[in-house]
């Protein structure tokens, strides 16, 4: 990543928040993300971890507070905007085209033609196969590209969903609950595949599945209430009696 | 390029069929009275086209698809009708050179926005830019505040009932309720003939197929597989980088430019334009050709059209008192059983194993209708492909 001199952090949310009708779903929210880092984000249900990922990727309008990435202010852009500038953003259902087949799920995601002239004249170069190709390896569906994705099984299609993001170039990856209803194969699997992408790219997660969060974070984040309770590493977190109070403990 | 256009052989093979049986058979079959209302029906045929990209590919439903009819149609016909307005032949008017229905509102010169329309080039032009800009203008303000669904349907709705309103009320600018009439000749030639109604057909014809094969081209590239992902997962659309506002709003502009064509061929060959094709009833019933044509294939909408009007002159000539209930009951039949209309039909007929038991004989042919039933129309996926090779 060149840009890494000149800013410390990819992602700096200082003071976030949101309300809806008054009820405070995020309350002045900060959070630091390194390059090249598994930053995980845990707590109990109603903790305000989906919200916050709205929030980042403009899905929700924040009402206060700053989003900055790669240095430059996002908060109030649009949705297409920030994923443009390198954000990528998984669901907790899979949500993949389903009437496409694995390659032309790629296709899409692929950075060209997204516009409405680049669109109608868009053509599948060589170099552009050759990616779909590569990202296909890693996720491990190399062998279904002319699959159409609705018969994919639930695993399949997360990673299909994961691939799509890669496609995306996004510097950073927001994955919501990302091994949900997946077998104890899929999920080493999948955490095997998290910690290969990490590589060049920065990925935040929510997850509830502790053994999991073991596995894969560099650095884990508990919220509460809609606030951050405790910052750090695995273990420091889940002896901070803070937390063990309002999650791990019971 | 063919191969955008046509993903296999059955789709160049229903495209050839429809130019054949458009532009020999009926022109062959049936005497000019005919074939000049087959022309104007073919009209309608521009607009179920654009709506099979708006409604059936990007899943945007417009209720007011007469707006854009119309706006093509009254700038074919204010040129035709200041043509028709010389000095000459309004010598009896109290203000000659202007047309007649301006002069019995007393107006005594021509309103400042029907001047330009005396130059032919003009006039040309705004029959494809003011209906396209009308509907990009009223699509980017509505789909960037994500108005959709229903909503859009109301909207574009109250549009045809303000446009035709409007018309109607201002009988001296637009001719209100009686619309522009008494269109005579374009460019000094007589369009009234049998001739020039001929020629008119062909022109139609071309224009029309031109559309198709516009749409076809957009279906079959990445934007239309976009337009689908839009209809079926909005959210996800957003978040793979692309603005959904602007794919919407091209769509519906792009439908608006067939419609508002349409509109112009239908000045040519009725000799009239009115607001009772402007608004709501007729906005509707252009959405019925398309839902029985099958609103997913471009070629069901033109068979849409030419069907739909043909039922419903045969209906109001058998039975005139319950006509308008017989086709607002065709019309729900076919959505409840035929969701995807005429095409649909047609491509569950090829898909039955029966025939294609039958065709098994035939290795070739056989082959192309399998290749059918593995590609549904409905879906995405793209057999482009396996059709090449």
């Amino acid at each position: 990543m060149s840009l890494s001199t000149e800013h410390e952090y990819l992602l700096e949310v200082e003071g976030l928040g949101v309300s809806f009708d008054g009820f405070k779903a995020v309350d002045d929210f900060n959070f630091y993300m390194s390059r090249d880092q598994v930053h995980v984000i845990i707590g109990p249900n109603g903790a305000g971890k989906t919200t916050v990922l709205d929030l980042i990727c403009g899905r929700t309008q924040a009402t206060s507070g700053s989003i900055r990435f790669n240095g430059k202010e996002i908060r109030g852009k649009k949705a297409h905007r920030i994923v443009r500038m390198g954000v990528g953003r998984k669901f907790q259902n899979p949500s993949i085209y389903e009437g496409l087949t694995v390659l032309e799920n790629l296709e899409l995601s692929h950075p060209k033609g997204r516009g409405v002239f680049s669109c109608l004249t868009f053509r599948r170069t060589e170099e552009i196969q050759k990616r779909i190709e590569s990202v296909a390896e890693e996720i491990g569906l190399s062998d279904l590209l002319d699959t159409e994705s609705s018969i994919l099984s639930h695993g399949q299609k997360q990673w299909l969903e994961i691939g799509m993001l890669l496609m995306q170039d996004s510097d950073l990856v927001m994955l919501d609950e990302p091994v949900a209803g997946m077998s104890v194969r899929e999920r080493a699997e999948t955490a095997k595949l998290i910690k290969k992408i990490s590589a060049n790219r920065s990925i935040v997660i929510i997850e509830h599945d502790m053994e999991f969060v073991k596995q894969i974070a560099d650095r884990v984040t508990v919220m509460h209430l809609g606030k951050v309770l405790a910052e750090g590493s695995m273990e420091s977190v889940q002896n901070n009696p803070k937390v063990i109070e309002v999650y791990i403990g019971h | 390029m063919f191969k955008t256009l046509f993903k296999n052989k059955t789709e160049w093979t229903g495209f050839v069929v429809m130019v054949v049986v458009l532009a020999v058979v009926l022109p062959l079959l049936l005497p000019i009275f005919r074939l000049n209302l087959v022309g104007k029906y073919l009209t309608y045929a521009f607009v179920a086209v654009g709506l099979v990209l708006l409604w059936g590919r990007c899943g945007v439903l417009s209720l007011g698809q007469g707006v854009f009819f119309g706006l093509g149609g009254y700038c074919m016909a204010m040129f035709l009708k200041l043509e028709a307005s010389d000095p000459v032949s309004t010598s009896i008017q109290s203000t000659p050179g202007i047309p007649d229905f301006m002069d019995w509102n007393q107006l005594t010169e021509l309103p400042s926005f029907w001047v330009p329309f005396q130059s032919f080039p003009f006039a040309m032009l705004a029959v494809i830019v003011v209906p396209t800009l009308v509907a990009f203008c009223i699509g980017w303000a509505l789909f960037l505040r994500r108005v959709g669904g229903v909503y859009f349907a109301i909207i574009t709705q109250a549009l045809a009932l303000i446009l035709s309103l409007g018309i109607d009320g201002n009988q001296g600018l637009t001719g209100g309720r009686n619309g522009i009439t008494d269109l005579r000749t374009l460019l000094g030639w007589d369009i009234r003939s049998t001739s020039a109604q001929y020629i008119l057909y062909f022109v139609n014809l071309l224009l029309l197929f031109s559309c198709v094969v516009v749409s076809k081209y957009v279906i079959n590239t990445r934007m239309g597989r976009v337009l689908v992902a839009i209809r079926d997962r909005e959210d996800r659309v957003r978040f793979s980088g692309y603005n959904v506002a602007v794919m919407r709003a091209f769509t519906f502009a792009l439908a608006a430019m067939f419609s508002g064509i349409g509109g112009a061929m239908f000045v040519l060959q009725v000799g009239f334009m009115s607001p009772s094709l402007v608004g709501i009833v007729p906005s509707i019933e252009m959405v019925i050709f398309c839902a029985v044509g099958g609103r997913l294939s471009v070629i069901g909408a033109v068979y849409g059209s030419l069907i739909v009007n043909f039922g419903k002159t045969a209906f109001s000539e058998a039975s005139p008192e319950t006509w308008l209930y017989l086709m607002g009951g065709t019309f729900i039949a076919v959505v409840m059983f035929f969701p995807n209309g005429l095409a649909g039909v047609v491509e569950r007929i090829y898909k039955s194993s029966r025939l294609n038991n039958m065709l098994v004989g035939l290795p070739k042919v056989g082959r192309y209708f399998k290749q059918v039933s593995g590609t549904s129309d409905v879906s995405l996926k793209n057999s482009s492909t396996e059709a090449g090779k």
